[in-house]
């Protein structure tokens, strides 16, 4: 008996379609259907859109469904076009771009979508430090992007207080910030053991890729990957072995503590137990919510022996891919297209930045939010713009364009902690990274061509 | 002797037959079939350029260091879980086989942590040993033990295989007691007369009767330390740090989801389904012979 209720369910599983029925549209509208990998007020903020635009115009009705973590959406939306049955928008990643351009028919990008429908959809509206990421080589842009952030460093004031240093003043060089944690270290951090100078989240973006953008040194050859598919990685040029060696000094000295790979160590400066923070400037709200203490936020340090002049960082979070079915009409992409050109609308993209902490994807969005007094009501919201925007977007600085970026962090995270541990020095940490994710690009080269 | 009565018809045992034909092959043939497929090619996630590559896959595999390294971690981690969760189970079982007071209400507790979904055994466990937050962890750091299993991958193996054994024990302890209790009194009363004591009668006596449970759970064990133990490793370590905890489940996960490896990914998988397959071959031919026997 039970057996025959499983078979009938998988039955049913299988004859249902991928799409809810809630999806079912009124009569004569056109059902959009969007994955996303958003969660608490992010979501939220995702199902506020879909209000919106369904109250707007009356041609399409937008469903937003929550597919699971960034990979997981990834992978369901890969499987879904392999069975006919891709959503029309799906969320994906940053360091998953590169997987999306290699994706061919399987998605329409924006330029396309542009072309095929005459949407009013303008690149030059949108921030430079982010339109550069998801867009081709000569400017057209590949995806929509959605949620974008920074690393930025978060500093809580009381501590610098009690350390002695000006609050007012956060370390703005390297050399400042290897100085400043001494201070907070033995003045602060050696009151209990729980505490701890500094800490940093995303290691990889927030240490190395980001290190790159602000200094001007290549990541990868072939301009960051964006030139082609045969880049390999320079991270064991001097420069970065100069900032892995300066991690593991100050994780020696006990002025910077490791804490754990991607956003695992957010709730520590949270939670009070670290001066400082690096982490995604899209964790303003939830240390607004936690935070028992006076913080602010600082662009990243940059050290004055590798550039004067800093440039900007790069962005993180995710952009909205449109794909595509055997079945999709040309009604639908139309609907697709309004969508998009309805999320890029300076009071959406106000809205949307002050809502859920993530910055304003267009200028007109950020110029909305400044008028609107957003950024004297909470100071220092601003600062992820501030560093996206600083100095000039160069070809080192735009962002990385390399297949599977997720496994080459993951490697990146593997060999620093190796070398946290001991077992190897900068040096030689750099170079097996380079070694092993070279191997990770010549696979997705192979892969991609075959 | 041979009395059998031979039903006509064959429309009806087809019938019978062909939910349980059509569960495993849906289940089992077609995406194990679907696994060994994708081993052979080499693809891009979305599966528009695809090239038959044949062992290649297994090729690249077995020639990389890190993927040698992965299965004697595993068979590390499988053997040290195994070991410790039936061992801890078997003291618990003798323990609760002897007559004593709310003898029900005590087992009754033992059998509860199977009840726990391994992903929230996880977060009790990072509640008990992180070090940063837990309270275990935080006492080990104040007594000057440097306790950090996000940095030190023996502390992180340790953690997984607490983790991991402990989830298993009240499994291992319900098959053993029932196993105890199926013991005959009258051998153990019989040992006990001819002057047989404590752990010496235990190990001469109760052991060997018991062998038979012990080597099924002894399987089952390490198939679930194998496979099972995904979910607490993932909330636990994440395979980290370095490599220290990435048992072959954790890379076949990483390669296929995260970093969109199918070919790579389907060739470990295909290697773990020999292993499963080396596995059960092994138990039904011992436990086969032994039932066979009697």
């Amino acid at each position: 008996m039970k057996r025959r209720t499983m078979l009938a369910g998988a039955a049913a599983l299988a004859v249902s379609p991928v799409i809810a029925p809630g999806a079912r549209a009124q009569a004569g509208k056109t059902k959009l259907v969007l994955w996303h990998a958003m969660t608490g007020v992010n979501n939220d903020e995702m199902e506020r859109i879909a209000r919106d635009f369904n109250a707007a115009q009356s041609a399409a009705e937008l469903q937003v469904i929550y597919k699971g973590t960034y990979p997981d959406t990834l992978t369901a939306a890969i499987a879904a076009w392999r069975a006919g049955q891709a959503p029309h928008l799906v969320q994906v990643f940053e360091v998953g771009t590169g997987t999306m351009l290699g994706a061919g028919r399987a998605v329409k990008q924006v330029w396309e979508l542009v072309k095929e429908t005459g949407a009013k959809i303008d690149p030059a509206a949108y921030l430079p430090a982010v339109r550069g990421y998801y867009s081709l080589t000569d400017g057209r842009m590949a995806s929509m992007p959605l949620n974008s952030s920074t690393p930025v460093m978060w500093y809580n004031l009381d501590a610098f207080e009690t350390a002695g240093l000006d609050p007012t003043k956060p370390p703005q060089t390297w050399q400042e910030f290897v100085v400043d944690v001494r201070a907070l270290k033995e003045k602060w951090a050696s009151k209990s053991q729980d505490l701890m100078a500094s800490t940093s989240s995303w290691i990889t973006w927030a240490q190395l890729e980001c290190y790159g953008a602000i200094h001007n040194v290549p990541y990868a050859t072939k301009a960051d990957g964006f030139g082609g598919l045969d880049t390999e990685l320079k991270i064991n040029a001097p420069a970065f072995v100069k900032q892995a060696q300066r991690l593991l000094d100050m994780a020696k000295e006990g002025t910077f503590k490791y804490t754990g790979r991607d956003n695992a160590p957010d709730p520590i400066f949270r939670a009070g137990n670290a001066a400082i923070g690096f982490g995604s400037s899209a964790d303003r709200g939830n240390i607004a919510r936690d935070a028992k203490f006076r913080w602010a936020a600082a662009v990243l340090p940059y050290d004055p022996e590798l550039i004067k002049t800093p440039n900007n960082t790069i962005i993180g979070g995710a952009s909205l891919w449109t794909m595509t079915t055997p079945t999709r009409t040309p009604a639908e992409y139309k609907a697709v297209a309004s969508l998009l050109e309805f999320i890029g609308q300076p009071a959406q993209d106000a809205m949307y930045h002050q809502h859920t902490g993530y910055v304003p994807v267009t200028l007109a969005g950020y110029e909305l939010s400044k008028q609107q007094g957003y950024y004297e009501k909470n100071p220092g919201a601003d600062i992820a713009i501030k560093s996206l925007t600083r100095g000039t977007v160069t070809e080192n600085s735009k962002g990385l364009r390399l297949g599977r970026l997720p496994e080459i962090r993951n490697i990146i995270y593997e060999e620093f902690e190796k070398a946290l541990q001991g077992q190897q020095n900068a040096k030689q940490c750099m170079d097996t990274c380079v070694a092993r994710g070279n191997v990770v690009l010549r696979a997705f080269e192979k892969a991609t061509k075959a | 002797m041979d009395r059998r009565t031979i039903f006509r018809g064959w429309l009806l045992p087809v019938i019978l037959v062909l939910p349980q034909l059509a569960v495993t092959l849906v289940f089992f043939w077609w995406p194990a079939g679907q696994a060994i497929w994708s081993s052979a090619i080499r693809a891009d996630p979305f599966g528009i350029n695809t090239e038959f590559v044949g062992l290649e896959n297994f090729r690249d595999l077995f020639a990389d260091p890190l993927y040698m390294d992965s299965i004697v971690r595993t068979v590390f981690f499988c053997t040290a879980v195994a070991a410790l969760s039936i061992g801890v189970a078997m003291l618990l079982a003798v323990a609760a086989d002897r007559e004593i007071r709310f003898r029900s209400a005590y087992r009754v507790l033992l059998i509860w942590p199977y009840a726990i979904a391994p992903t929230v055994a996880a977060v009790l466990w990072i509640l008990l040993l992180h070090p940063q937050i837990g309270v275990v962890g935080r006492w080990f750091n104040r007594i000057g033990f440097n306790w950090d299993y996000k940095l030190n991958g023996y502390q992180a193996m340790t953690v997984i295989v607490l983790a991991s054994a402990w989830n298993q024990i009240s499994y291992n302890f319900i098959f053993l007691l029932a196993g105890l209790q199926s013991i005959s009194r009258s051998v153990v009363e019989a040992a006990r007369m001819d002057g047989a004591k404590g752990f010496f009668r235990f190990r001469t006596v109760t052991l060997p009767l018991l062998m038979p449970t012990v080597f099924f759970l002894l399987v089952a064990n390490l198939t679930y330390a194998a496979f099972d133990t995904f979910a607490t490793i993932w909330a636990l370590t994440g395979g980290g740090p370095g490599k220290a905890t990435e048992i072959m489940v954790i890379k076949v996960y990483r390669d296929g989801i995260m970093n969109q490896d199918i070919g790579s990914s389907s060739a470990q998988s295909v290697v773990l389904m020999a292993g499963v397959i080396f596995l059960t071959a092994l138990q039904f031919r011992f436990l086969g012979r032994k039932s066979g026997a009697t």
